[in-house]
């Protein structure tokens, strides 16, 4: 059995596609087989809604009169980057506040943006013949701006660390504080609803695969940083660490504060939850074989964030069922776990992408490019050395 | 045992006093404070969680109202706003007593404030700030 990207797409554009979520497709294959859900169903849509520190957002101002070349700017006293065009300007969700640190970072500025809110422009430069002004202060909104796109250099990570700590201190981290001695673990993944655990071998999501970014449609723009499709990988094929990711692309006027939320991490910084789903056709039954493991199936690698280098070590592994009931064992120790990725707005954006797809016809694009695939790419380190050691 | 909460509150002159002293030995209570913010002076507050027989509890009660102490029964002093709260669960994972937990299959997360001591460590781990403490 197989089917083609053309024949789904018709299906779709005729309103006649079955369209179901990760947990459904998972569901029916438990109780039908892989086979019989792989016929009958046209697209799974997946979804994530964790801190993705890797996102932010390009803003076109539009020009004032007289004209500046913006080279120090400001929204709601964070930095924006100023290296751009006169009026173009890049912010990064973890860009903490001048004023108030990380309690208010460029995440917020950009839900207060979505939120319709007034946010105070300030932006300073040395002047030139043709940009003349020096200083602006004003206040704008998003619909005011010409362009306000999302581009994340890294989201959706394939699979993440559940993160534990094994020293005598309690630790504030991206993971969350974890307490001493073992006291707990985080994890930050959507399981079974994760997109690139739907699709581990990235057959379906290239560049150009039409995505959920926030609220609005987007696209995979490239592989995101720090893509390694490399790491260990279980029977089905899929990675049991993080592996892959996503650069994406959309509209920030359409997306919605539903959809994303500035966070503080205590003793760490600003970052953002994001909401990012991805539609997978049902081509094969060795992709249904994928798009139908759950929670019980999927495992993530303990990491002791007490060892305080690039490289810390595994304690080992457990499934998101595990991690899922509430507590795991390690080294014998019953570890109480909580998630940093939120499951039930994970639900809403698969449950909102479904309906796109079945309701607003909301077609699939096959990758122009494939991401690079294992064995295609490479991680580099950051060596710490001189000129002449090059 | 029965085990119970209560919301005290001293009067300026009050404050002073070592009301829990006298809980432990005049009553046989086992006091646990939960919160006190308690200054000479000024009117104060405690969060007290006693344990002990039901006639030691109304003869204690009794003893501190002589005191001029007012006693009411303990309020929920954790704030979730639920427009804010994105449903991450980061909180439970710290909260040890299991006083947050975070049903999936309904999308909603539990506060039981009989387990809750207090600690804050939600508040401080809410990554969207959407835990608050009254006082």
């Amino acid at each position: 059995m197989s089917k083609s990207w053309e024949e789904i797409n018709a299906r779709i554009a005729s309103g006649e596609a079955v369209v179901l979520t990760a947990e459904e497709f998972g569901a029916l294959a438990a109780d039908e087989g892989i086979k019989t859900a792989a016929r009958k169903v046209d697209v799974v849509t997946t979804g994530t809604f964790g801190p993705m520190c890797s996102s932010g957002v390009v803003l076109n101002f539009g020009h004032s009169d007289p004209p500046i070349r913006m080279a120090k700017i400001t929204l709601n006293d964070v930095e924006a980057y100023g290296g751009l065009a006169a009026v173009d300007t890049y912010l990064g969700v973890t860009q903490p506040s001048s004023v108030r640190g990380i309690e208010y970072g460029g995440a917020h500025v950009i839900e207060d943006l979505l939120r319709g809110r007034a946010v105070r422009l300030r932006a300073s430069s040395p002047g030139t013949d043709c940009y003349p002004r020096t200083e602006i202060d004003t206040w704008v909104r998003l619909a005011d701006l010409n362009q306000a796109y999302f581009f994340n250099p890294r989201n959706a990570y394939q699979n993440y660390a559940v993160a534990v700590n094994s020293t005598d201190r309690a630790l504030h981290t991206y993971m969350g504080t974890l307490l001493p001695r073992l006291g707990n673990a985080t994890y930050s993944s959507a399981g079974a609803l994760s997109p690139l655990l739907n699709d581990p071998l990235y057959r379906t999501i290239g560049i150009g695969s039409r995505v959920f970014v926030a609220g609005a449609p987007g696209f995979v723009a490239w592989q995101g940083t720090q893509h390694n499709p490399d790491q260990p990988r279980d029977e089905h094929g899929v990675p049991v660490a993080s592996a892959g990711t996503l650069a994406v692309i959309a509209d920030l006027k359409q997306a919605s504060a539903e959809y994303f939320a500035a966070a503080t991490f205590t003793g760490y910084g600003t970052s953002a939850f994001v909401g990012v789903g991805v539609p997978i056709p049902v081509l094969d039954e060795d992709l249904a074989a994928t798009l139908a493991l759950g929670d019980a199936d999927l495992q993530a690698t303990v990491i002791d964030y007490g060892v305080p280098r690039r490289s810390r070590p595994s304690v080992g592994r457990v499934t998101y069922a595990q991690l899922r009931s509430g507590w795991i064992e390690i080294e014998g120790k019953k570890v109480q776990t909580g998630p940093i990725s939120s499951l039930p707005k994970a639900r809403a954006i698969a449950a909102e992408l479904k309906r796109w797809v079945a309701e607003e016809r909301f077609t699939l694009t096959p990758p122009i490019q494939r991401l690079p695939q294992p064995g295609e790419a490479s991680i580099h380190t950051l060596e710490i050395r001189t000129e002449e050691a090059v | 045992m029965p085990r119970k909460r209560f919301d005290l509150t001293f009067p300026p002159r009050q404050a002073t006093k070592a009301i829990t002293y006298h809980l432990v030995k005049d009553f046989d209570l086992v006091p646990n404070i939960l919160r006190a913010a308690i200054q000479p002076g000024q009117e104060g507050r405690m969060l007290l969680e006693l344990t002990g027989r039901k006639e030691d509890f109304e003869a204690g009660i009794a003893f501190l109202e002589a005191e001029g102490i007012t006693v009411s029964p303990a309020a929920s002093d954790i704030r979730l706003d639920e427009e804010t709260c994105v449903l991450c669960g980061l909180c439970t994972a710290v909260c040890k007593p299991h006083a947050l937990e975070l049903a999936f299959e309904e999308g909603v997360l539990h506060f039981d404030k009989d387990k809750c001591v207090y600690c804050e460590a939600c508040v401080i781990a809410c990554p969207r700030r959407a835990i608050t403490l009254s006082f």
